[in-house]
């Protein structure tokens, strides 16, 4: 029998192995958001998709950048800085200037990750982090709502979109006034519910008939893309579960106390970015707790610190920083939190 | 029944769920293989101390007669020729463990009938315990599950332990393999006599086989031999991986854990393989040594894949010939293709323990690119063991090696391969394990 010896090669076991790849999880995600960003194009026009393409292109522009810049592989193609741009954009007004947006979407991958060590290594949601940042620089623009639906959303922009780089943006109330159809105003449900008491019905939320940013849209339509990731086995479905967990049982001590005063646990889980925050991005992965009870606990707290700054903080929509904060607080929960082991002795055995 | 055993479904926690590859090997009825113009029986196939030689070069040795005594006083059991021949030598030969052990070689007689020598009728059943186990050691019996833990040294319960359950572990989670599964629907009869001589060897009340209910017609099969007086019974669990490892099985029986590094009989529990059982039943009554075992041949890269007899000792080379091995570019693997152990050599021959032989197409065994951990917590929810393997990776890649194993339980992990297996980042998990284990032991033994 003369046969070649055949080429063997070596490795341990393992031999087999279970897709998916992280590149093929980020993937996904893309997806999975898509449906949102078609449908926020829909609600605020042109202006929402230069927003998106404007962070999306700055996010991955900056990560090509600092891959050159220190030699490495590009990690471009993982999509996880694609995420991180689609992400944010869906964080800010529909009509944040441009240039802004890019100035966001270049903090998010330069400090919110590169600065770290790349995917795998940041403390923080990249995605959050330049949002943090575009909101203490320019917090004008960043709390400037312009109203869903608007007339000719598809033909011209909203003004403040073209703004001039380090100029102040045109003000958009006058036209805000003229494009939106009636009884709308630029008040997001949140910035109701805090200065003037009004507490959106829970179909409008649901449906996503209302102002604020892309990723405080429809709740129905979140969950959906959220319920597809989760299908997929690519979303750790108990992340959300309990981020929202936390802010019914915190909203609900409020709503029991005053109900005219402070609104339902529903209002507060469909207003606003909750949803899309908890789902999408209080559940990145890196950034969150890995232990069973380290996610309970992260989620518990993000929910809590939410709706407290919500109530009390000077903020409107403060899920983003209960999220970073919960990111920041991830490595000591996670100390805390080590599963118990298969086995494990009672006190005193040895 | 039916419904209330969906609901009930006896299983441990996490694990997963592999394709299961079974069906080219499982139906088919087992073969027996010629012999080998030459066999390598090393002298350490089992956990403890070598076997010592007591034939020497150029005798004439019959099949099944004693070669090796177990080494005194220590952890050992003896070697018994697997064909009659000439013993070529005894020197260094490749193995499955890596490097070279000592081994005896020995050509087989072309014209010998190859009848095995047995030392004649014993009754077990007039036997005490003591009379047993010493048995069962001269048998050279080991664990036939893979870890080659010698029999006999399973049935000796420390005086203040009580064994009330001897556990048949009938699981058979890795994929492809199917010896267990042949031995089950094959020597059932065997099997049966193997338990009871187990339970009269550590006084146990009753045993229980465990087995994955995927194979619904092998527990048939058994049900209808159960012998009457009630001792033994067959529980069915979930068909998962680690099924077979014993620390999962008696979760998923009984609902109890082995306390961590551990042992079985702490918690009164015995637990022995299918076909170990099944080996012991027709050896012990005949004082038969152990020469031969069942095992899975199958991979992309074979025209006849299956269940094969072969003597111990039989080179990797001849098997495959046999099986049709096309010699492509392949992975060779002893064992199943989570646990296996890679071949370096074709001339590596089968030891007791070995169960498979595998031969895996390179393409769909290649890895991609290591990444960095994304912190998923896929591998936490698949652990068996429920460690943090997402920790203890980081700490690997910053070699501490040393916090692994004081605080992150390095050691309880047995290196079953669902972290790894489970990952996204593609990090090979159980290695960094390995590597880190192998580096603690070096740094206790120089540290005293
Ligand atoms: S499965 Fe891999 S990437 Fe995910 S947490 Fe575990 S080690 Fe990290
Ligand atoms: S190899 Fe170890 S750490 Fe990984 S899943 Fe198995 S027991 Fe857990």
């Amino acid at each position: 029998m003369a046969k070649p010896s055949p080429k063997i090669d070596i490795r341990t076991s393992p031999y087999i192995r279970k897709a998916p790849t992280v590149a093929e999880i980020m993937r996904n995600v893309v997806y999975a958001l898509m449906p949102i960003a078609v449908y926020g194009v829909y609600q605020f026009g042109l202006s929402a998709l230069l927003l998106m393409i404007t962070t999306t292109l700055s996010c991955a522009l900056t990560e090509q950048l600092f891959c050159t810049l220190s030699g490495k592989k590009s990690t471009v193609s993982d999509f996880s800085a694609v995420i991180s741009g689609l992400m944010l954009s869906m964080s800010l007004p529909p009509g944040f200037p441009l240039w802004m947006a890019a100035v966001a979407g270049f903090t998010a991958i330069a400090m919110g990750k590169t600065l770290f060590g790349g995917i795998g290594f940041n403390v923080f949601n990249p995605a959050l982090v330049g949002r943090a940042f575009v909101q203490a620089a320019f917090p004008v623009s960043i709390t400037t709502w312009t109203p869903a639906f608007a007339e000719g959303r598809f033909s011209e922009l909203i003004p403040s979109t073209l703004a001039i780089p380090f100029m102040k943006p045109l003000p958009t109330e006058a036209w805000s006034m003229t494009v939106a159809p009636d009884g709308y105003t630029g008040a997001t449900p949140l910035s109701l519910m805090k200065y003037q008491n009004i507490f959106t019905d829970s179909e409008q939320l649901l449906l996503g008939m209302t102002n604020g940013a892309v990723g405080e849209s429809s709740a129905i339509l979140i969950l959906l893309c959220g319920g597809y990731l989760v299908y997929r086995k690519m979303l750790d479905w108990r992340i959300p579960a309990a981020v929202i967990t936390g802010t019914v049982l915190t909203a609900s001590v409020f709503y029991l106390i005053d109900p005219t005063d402070y609104p339902s646990p529903l209002f507060m889980v469909l207003a606003g970015g909750l949803m899309f925050a908890s789902i999408f991005m209080a559940s990145d992965m890196v950034a969150s707790p890995v232990t069973p009870l380290g996610i309970f606990i992260f989620g518990l707290l993000v929910g809590f610190l939410t709706v407290i700054i919500r109530l009390f903080g000077g903020l409107t929509e403060s899920i983003m920083y209960a999220i970073l904060f919960g990111n920041a607080a991830t490595p000591l929960i996670e100390s805390y939190t080590q599963p118990k082991i298969y086995g494990t002795r009672k006190k005193g055995g040895k | 029944m039916g419904l209330l055993q969906l609901f009930s479904k006896k299983t441990f926690p996490h694990g997963i769920h592999p394709p299961e590859y079974k069906d080219e090997t499982s139906r088919k009825k087992t073969i027996r293989l010629a012999f080998a113009p030459e066999i390598v029986l090393p002298l350490s196939q089992h956990i403890g101390a070598p076997a010592i030689p007591i034939v020497h070069k150029g005798q004439f040795v019959e099949r099944g007669e004693l070669i090796a005594e177990p080494a005194e006083n220590a952890l050992s059991v003896p070697i018994h020729a697997s064909v009659s021949g000439t013993v070529k030598d005894i020197e260094l030969m490749p193995s499955a463990k890596g490097p070279k052990v000592k081994s005896i070689i020995i050509t087989t007689s072309p014209s010998s009938p190859q009848i095995p020598l047995t030392g004649g009728p014993q009754d077990y059943l007039s036997m005490d315990s003591t009379q047993i186990i010493s048995a069962v050691k001269e048998t050279g019996l080991v664990g036939l599950g893979g870890a080659g833990f010698p029999s006999y040294a399973k049935m000796m319960v420390p005086k203040e332990r009580n064994i009330h359950t001897v556990v048949i572990n009938g699981c058979e989670c890795e994929p492809f393999l199917t010896t267990d599964h042949r031995v089950m629907l094959e020597k059932v009869d065997a099997m049966m006599t193997g338990i009871n001589i187990a339970i009269k060897a550590v006084n146990a009340d009753k045993a229980i086989i465990g087995i994955e209910n995927n194979k619904r017609e092998v527990m048939d099969v058994i049900r209808d031999r159960l012998p009457d007086d009630n001792l033994i019974s067959v529980e069915a669990v979930e068909t998962k991986y680690p099924q077979g490892a014993e620390k999962m099985l008696v979760k998923s029986l009984l609902g109890v854990e082995i306390p961590s590094r551990g042992l079985p009989s702490e918690i009164g529990l015995a637990i022995f393989n299918v076909a170990t059982m099944a080996e012991m039943g027709s050896l012990l009554p005949n004082r038969q040594g152990l020469i031969e075992r069942i095992i899975t041949v199958t991979g992309d890269e074979l025209e006849r894949p299956g269940n094969y007899i072969v003597p111990i000792g039989t080179p990797l080379k001849y098997i495959l010939d046999f099986a049709g091995f096309t010699g492509a570019e392949a992975e060779l693997i002893l064992g199943g293709p989570m646990m296996g152990l890679p071949v370096s050599s074709l001339e590596t021959p089968v030891t007791k323990g070995t169960g498979a032989v595998l031969v895996l197409d390179k393409r769909a065994t290649k890895r991609d690119d290591i990444q960095p951990c994304i912190k998923c917590s896929m591998c936490l929810q698949a652990c068996p063991i429920n460690l943090n393997p997402s920790e203890l990776g980081q700490l690997a890649a910053k070699r501490r090696y040393d916090v692994m194993e004081k605080d992150y339980h390095l050691n309880d992990c047995f290196e079953c391969g669902c972290c790894s297996y489970v990952c996204p980042s593609n990090i090979p998990l159980v290695q960094y394990f390995r590597i880190a284990k192998a580096l603690n032991r070096e740094r206790h033994i120089q540290n005293g």
